[in-house]
């Protein structure tokens, strides 16, 4: 398996764990730890981990609301000025948890560079 | 470099934790507020209503039946574990709400919105609503059994509370991130002051000085009159009032009157607030039943004002409207009677003007100075240093005006004097009302309300029907706090309370029915000083002139004349007003208008639009009928619609119909034409913007979040007709909060709605799922269960287990 593959499935299953005792930002942990443990290059650096946690917070998103008939999801997407757009609403899930993430593997992997240089 | 690089990367990361982890102004914090693990899509979650739960303090097991409504049938073994549960259930399905409401009336709103709160709290604090909740704890104290089942529903919140992680806390914790605090008694007492503001916390006496003083007393008593030409109030006229012998408070001999110029007063609450209710005799009953209904007029919410439940213990089986915070059922029947509420309306506010020292520690009282007391109000701000306001105290009560809020006299100031501020056990009245078994155990339980007074309407299966207005309401002198008094003497306090069993009361009236609409309690023939306090004087009308129509009534009569929609108001004026118009220069838009008002015959239906004709008619013609009040520097309170429309048919030469701003005089009559032209270009102008004005579309219903009116969490465009001072009193987001009708069979058969729903989530189906029936005027009958066995339309059952501390 390629490197790429790798921190992207280790990036979903360490931010499911880390999930599970902590607040959101667990998401933000788990790409820094896997960008400074399997570093990537370049734009990878920054996108695999957005992908990652975008497709867990999208799915866990969806999979929650539509057991409910995507109720309140309809009226928070009113709230948020999306037109009560639901998928509209799960995709920016999916961008808040992929930036946060993104942004964190970026510093694990400028982290990486720095233990693995010293 | 490399180090540039991550400072730079950790300061990215540092940034977008802090971004998506803070609130900015009502944007929530977005990654806490949109993460599936603990923000709102954990708020997606259906009703729990099957299981067991392990609760702290029962004693025994607890059965919890819901049915399709999702309304909870308890069933304890007694009653500590009956309001445990209560809290419990309440917590679990509207704890935002309740403690939002205890937050509102404690001026605590700065902890949750920030500064923007700030005024509103102060004004709170000010009006002494924590002092009055203090009160009503020491109270309550007094009486071990009440504080013992006040002190168990706390539990019950507090188990509920105890159960929540972030993740499951209600969605609007997550919208304004903040987090419940624990339940306490004081908070129960803050409910009941907020209820106590809402039907017992207006007053015009700052209005009423300003109008004595700018129009003098002959006028004033023209504009104002303590009784209109026409009343049937809620106690027959025919009363016989000889079995009082308690005097009223004789007239000082001198009655200062502080004749200020009053620029600026608190918020009031919304005037609308009111209700109906009645019950007919078994002779007047289509069924050979009693039948009693009542609908209480508050502001359109949600989550709703109202909590539908079952409580039963082996010693009562209540069902019927809580009010989340409060124990027991308030509207609603047990298997031996029921009961409802409609506001009873008395000036029990009263200010006193008071006379401060130079460093303001003693105040002027009986030609001595008295000490001040303090009461300094610590106003915690989200994101701020908190604000400390020293609120003075006199032995009248809070100086809500002085040179620190609302006033600029440096060294006086206006005192409250408030029933709400005197302490009482009102909780007590419906934990004895939810399991009296007759009429004595009714008026019993009536002794210990204080207030809000309210025209409490009761029938029982035994065949009795009966209205008390209970409140403890001052014995006050004629005239005694109608406007601002001086506060240094003796005379105008309070002198003393009218006799509990003296309050104005009718049992089994020869008439067959009992009613109440807010309207006068009583005619000039009561003992005690009785003024229009901001009476009602069309729905009690209507309610009895249809108790007068016919000999018998039914189930369907009832349900008709909650969902009345006659405007006795608009029948009082219009034809007036539409019989002296000069059509003759009237243009095609005039014309049309003209000839849709004639067609309408006074029903506020919801595809009529003579309502929305009349609606702005009567608004102009009123604006320009009392331009007299627009007073800079004065607050001003018009004259009530009865003696406008009085005045406007039989006084149209009154000076008052003068309009100010013109070289000429005009009369009621110039008024109509000036008003008629006026409307019908406010109508075209809404008809550019938003199309036909059909009553339902101009009225536009809606039901709001309690949170200013969220609209992503409200409901707007409810198809509903009717109008305030009409019996189906719905107008923009007030109207019929809960309508109930029961039937005392034996056992009682019950139907009831509300504009809401069970759920406070608004990710629930059950948030406002009421909303649609309630409208279009059905019912939900109600499941009365009469044992500890489910039934047919009961959907999961709960069983709440004690656990064992040991």
């Amino acid at each position: 398996m390629n490197k790429t593959l790798i921190n992207f499935i280790a990036t979903i299953v360490l931010a499911y764990v880390l999930s599970l005792f902590m607040n959101w930002y667990s998401v933000m942990i788990a790409s820094a730890l896997t960008g400074l443990l399997i570093p990537l290059k370049r734009f990878a650096v920054f996108f695999i981990p957005f992908i990652a946690i975008f497709i867990l917070w999208a799915i866990y998103s969806y999979s929650l609301a539509s057991n409910n008939d995507f109720i309140l999801a309809k009226k928070v997407a009113t709230l948020l000025d999306l037109n009560g757009n639901t998928t509209m609403l799960i995709v920016v899930t999916g961008i808040v948890g992929g930036l946060a993430a993104g942004i964190s593997g970026i510093l694990g992997k400028q982290l990486s560079i720095l233990f693995s240089k010293d | 470099m490399k180090h540039l690089k991550i400072i730079i990367s950790l300061v990215f990361t540092i940034g977008i934790f802090y971004a998506l982890n803070t609130k900015f102004g009502t944007i929530p914090p977005i990654g806490k507020f949109l993460n599936p693990y603990t923000g709102i899509w954990q708020n997606e979650i259906d009703e729990s209503v099957n299981g067991e739960v392990n609760i702290e303090g029962l004693k025994e097991e607890v059965s919890v039946h819901y049915d399709n409504l999702l309304i909870p049938h308890v069933f304890a073994q007694n009653e500590e574990d009956l309001y445990l549960t209560q809290g419990y259930l309440t917590a679990k399905h509207r704890l935002w709400q309740m403690e939002f409401q205890t937050y509102v009336a404690a001026g605590r709103l700065s902890e949750i919105v920030g500064e923007s709160a700030l005024n509103y709290d102060r004004q709170e604090r000010r009006r002494g609503m924590g002092y009055g909740a203090e009160q009503a704890v020491a109270v309550m104290k007094q009486n071990p059994e009440t504080y013992k089942l006040v002190d168990a529903y706390a539990k019950g919140v507090n188990n509920y509370i105890n159960e929540l992680t972030p993740a499951t806390y209600p969605v609007e914790y997550k919208l304004l991130d903040y987090e419940p605090e624990s339940w306490t008694v004081e908070k129960t007492a803050l409910l009941l002051m907020y209820m106590t503001k809402m039907l017992a916390g207006a007053d015009s006496d700052m209005q009423y000085t300003n109008a004595l003083r700018l129009f003098g007393k002959d006028r004033f008593d023209m504009l104002f009159p303590d009784f209109f030409d026409i009343t049937d109030p809620v106690i027959p006229k025919d009363t016989d009032w000889s079995f009082i012998d308690v005097p009223q408070t004789p007239l000082p001999e001198t009655q200062k009157i502080a004749l200020d110029t009053i620029t600026e007063i608190i918020d009031q609450p919304n005037p609308d607030n009111g209700s109906n209710n009645w019950a007919i005799s078994a002779e007047k009953s289509a069924t050979g039943n009693p039948i009693l209904a009542n609908d209480p007029h508050l502001g359109l919410n949600l989550p709703s004002i109202w909590y539908v439940m079952q409580l039963s213990t082996p010693n009562q089986n209540a069902f019927g409207a809580t009010i989340p915070g409060a124990l027991g059922v308030i509207s609603g029947f047990n298997e031996h009677i029921a009961w409802g509420e409609t506001n009873a309306t008395r000036d029990v506010i009263d200010w006193y003007k008071i006379e401060f020292n130079d460093d303001r520690t003693k105040y002027k009282y009986d030609g001595n100075w008295r000490a001040v007391s303090m009461r300094i109000e610590d106003i915690k701000i989200k994101g701020k240093d908190s604000y400390k306001d020293t609120v003075l105290y006199t032995h009248h009560g809070p100086v809500v005006y002085d040179k620190n809020f609302k006033s600029d006299m440096e060294l006086a100031g206006y005192a409250m004097k408030w029933i709400g501020h005197m302490g009482g056990n009102n909780q007590r009245t419906f934990i004895e009302l939810n399991k009296a078994k007759n009429y004595d155990g009714y008026a019993n339980a009536l002794s210990y309300w204080n207030a809000p007074a309210q025209n409490f309407v009761f029938a029982s299966v035994e065949g009795d029907i009966a209205l008390w207005i209970q409140g403890k309401l001052p014995n006050k002198w004629e005239g005694q706090g109608k406007f601002v008094m001086d506060g240094s003497i003796p005379e105008n306090d309070w002198q003393g309370f009218i006799p509990q069993e003296f309050n104005a009361h009718t049992k089994n009236p020869k008439r067959g029915y009992v009613s109440s609409a807010n309207q006068h309690p009583v005619d000039e023939n009561y003992p005690y000083f009785v003024f229009n306090d901001r009476y009602e004087t069309y729905r009690n009308r209507v309610i009895n002139d249809f108790f007068e129509s016919k000999e018998k009534f039914s189930i369907k009569d009832i349900q008709d004349l909650h969902n009345n929609n006659y405007n006795l108001k608009a029948s009082e004026l219009m034809p007036h007003m539409l019989s002296s118009l000069d059509t003759s220069g009237f243009n095609d838009a005039e014309m049309k208008v003209y000839n849709q008002a004639k067609a309408w015959k006074f029903n506020n239906d919801i595809d009529e639009i003579g309502p929305s004709i009349w609606r702005e008619w009567w608004k102009a013609v009123y604006n320009l009928t009392w331009d007299e009040f627009e007073v800079e520097d004065s607050v001003m309170k018009t004259p009530f619609a009865y003696q406008t429309i009085y005045l406007l048919t039989n006084g149209g030469n009154n000076e008052f119909m003068d309009i100010v701003d013109t070289p000429e005089k005009e009369t009621a009559q110039d008024l109509f034409q000036i008003s008629f032209k006026e409307a019908v270009v406010a109508l075209n102008e809404w008809k550019k913007d938003n199309g036909d004005y059909v009553w339902k579309s101009y009225k536009a219903t809606y039901a709001g979040h309690l949170l200013q009116g969220l609209p992503a969490f409200s409901r707007f465009n409810i198809p509903i007709g009717g109008d305030r001072n009409i019996v189906n009193a719905t107008s923009e987001n007030h109207g019929p909060s809960w309508r109930m009708i029961v039937e005392m069979s034996s056992p009682p058969t019950a139907l009831g709605i509300y504009p809401g729903g069970q759920s406070g989530n608004p990710g629930s189906k059950y948030y406002d799922n009421f909303i649609d029936d309630w409208a279009s005027g059905k019912y939900h009958e109600l499941n009365f269960l009469q044992n500890n066995q489910a039934n047919d339309q009961i959907i999961g059952t709960q069983t709440l287990i004690p656990t064992n501390n040991e």
